[in-house]
């Protein structure tokens, strides 16, 4: 793991701008949508973190997935031991869902926790929500909003450390997959 | 971590085969406890699957009856999504004279990837994962007296869950020794995982010879040998032995050996009891005791199938880890000399 660098993006430095910038947004997707009473679901962990501030700004019912039994890497990458339960304490039939991540790269993690949402029932939708996207897609899965888009090297990665003050900042693999 | 030899392991030293815990590390047991800590909550879910073994086939090989371990083996890979064949191998063609190195080469032509076996002789797992099937995951659901590892692995995650630190543990083993499967690889894994205080309590004929040799202590009065320990381990009785000279009679053992209200008072307070079942009241365990707040008899059931994904989904992983890796370095294909 390399230094820590923020020069290419000093919006990276005010995180806390960031967020303010995602919650208007989510205001306004709530508004133009007309997107009744949203549950917000977080995903383990950088996710959880930022859609804690978003039920709290909303006053919005708040779950958690964690999506480790549902990677398609599983086969390559193996099993995390310690999978932190999902919990989702409201019922999701027909209601209309934010799915909150800190960061969208590849969209596989989306991707996976679509599939165990859909475990737990049948929502009337689900918007995606994320701080910042990167520039890596491999799936055709966006966010409808998202307060940064980033376009990263090779063996770049942003990470969000937390949970109490939300930091957002690039780091680098030597050895990135 | 990387691996000098144990079969059960991938060269990354990543489980491939679950065969006993004999020869992991403490490491390596701790992962599968955590993973199976993971799959406990999956099983409160509503929805109690999750895809990861989605288009893996498990084929069930049970050459020896047992419907508990067989019907949990059997939930733990249908909750995991996997494809699961379960073979009543006496019905099958082995009964028209098919040997068991055709009917598994069989099996694997099907593309299995992963063979759940129970067999009356010890060492039948190992053997096909050493000689039959290596690239097929092999999990040993119990061969012969050798080893159970499952359900010695769900005793140890029934310990952790309601005890906690094993270090500081005292659990006596209580029974049947000599012919239990289990009480071997719970010695093992107790030793594995940093128990120091571990007491095997049972009669002369049902004790092995040697057996302090593995860092245990022997006890053939009930009354001391759970004195103050915090976990009971009571074996099965099995009755077929009643016959024979290891035995007076049933009701001289329970006299002996069976754990009742009073007897359970020698050990701690806040012991916890467990037995592996099927339970023969009144033979090992007085009703009272098997029912009561200090039982976890049924606790082991719901570990049991939370334990069994645990295993099965790492050892398919390491498999499809070992296949990968062998898939794309070229220097593991062999190629014959150039003349």
């Amino acid at each position: 793991m390399g230094a820590t660098q923020t020069l290419h993006y000093p919006e990276l430095a005010d995180t806390p701008a960031l967020v303010n910038n995602l919650l208007d947004q989510i205001d306004q997707l709530i508004f133009t949508q007309k997107l009744d009473q949203p549950l917000v679901i977080g995903i383990h962990t950088g996710g959880v973190w930022v859609a804690k501030v978003i039920a709290q700004h909303l006053q919005a019912p708040l779950g958690q997935l964690d999506i480790a039994f549902y990677r398609d890497d599983f086969s390559k990458n193996g099993l995390h031991p310690q999978v932190s339960p999902s919990s989702l304490p409201f019922n999701i039939n027909d209601r209309h869902v934010l799915l909150v991540d800190d960061v969208l790269m590849s969209g596989r993690t989306i991707r996976a926790a679509m599939n165990e949402l859909f475990d737990f029932g049948r929502p009337a939708s689900i918007k995606l929500i994320t701080l910042c996207s990167v520039n890596q897609r491999e799936l055709p899965i966006q966010a409808d909003a998202c307060a940064l888009s980033l376009d990263l090297e090779a063996g770049q990665y942003i990470q969000l450390q937390g949970p109490d003050t939300l930091k957002l900042s690039i780091i680098e693999h030597a050895n990135h997959d | 971590m990387t691996n000098s030899g144990n079969l059960q392991l991938t060269a990354n030293g990543e489980l491939r085969h679950f065969l006993t815990p004999e020869g992991l590390d403490r490491l390596m047991l701790e992962r599968i406890l955590d993973t199976a800590d993971s799959f406990v909550v999956i099983g409160n879910q509503e929805v109690k699957k999750v895809p990861l073994l989605r288009g893996r086939t498990v084929v069930n090989l049970f050459f020896e009856n047992s419907t508990r371990t067989r019907s949990t083996f059997e939930l733990a890979a249908k909750r995991l999504s996997a494809d699961v064949l379960t073979l009543d191998i006496k019905t099958s063609a082995t009964s028209k004279g098919e040997s068991l190195l055709d009917t598994l080469q069989n099996l694997r032509a099907m593309h299995s990837d992963m063979f759940v076996v129970r067999h009356s002789d010890s060492g039948a797992a190992h053997f096909i994962a050493s000689q039959v099937t290596p690239d097929v995951a092999i999990i040993n659901a119990g061969d012969g007296r050798h080893a159970h590892p499952t359900q010695a692995m769900l005793d140890m995650l029934t310990i952790r869950r309601h005890k906690g630190n094993f270090e500081s543990l005292s659990v006596a083993i209580v029974g049947d020794i000599l012919h239990s499967r289990v009480a071997r690889d719970q010695v093992h894994a107790l030793k594995i995982l940093g128990c120091s205080d571990i007491r095997l309590v049972g009669p002369n004929t049902l004790m092995p010879q040697a057996i302090t040799s593995m860092g245990v202590t022997t006890h053939n009065n009930m009354d001391s040998g759970i004195d103050g320990v915090d976990v009971v381990i009571m074996l099965r009785l099995q009755t077929e032995r009643m016959d024979s000279a290891f035995l007076p009679s049933a009701g001289e053992y329970f006299r002996l050996y069976g754990l009742t209200t009073e007897r359970l008072a020698q050990a701690k307070p806040d012991a916890i009891v467990m037995h592996p079942g099927p339970i023969n009241r009144g033979i090992e365990i007085e009703s009272a005791v098997a029912d009561g707040p200090q039982s976890m008899i049924l606790h082991q059931v719901g570990y049991g199938i939370a334990l069994r994904m645990a295993v099965m989904s790492m050892a398919m992983s390491g498999q499809m880890q070992q296949r990968h890796a062998k898939a794309v370095n070229p220097l593991s294909l062999k190629r014959e000399p150039q003349p």
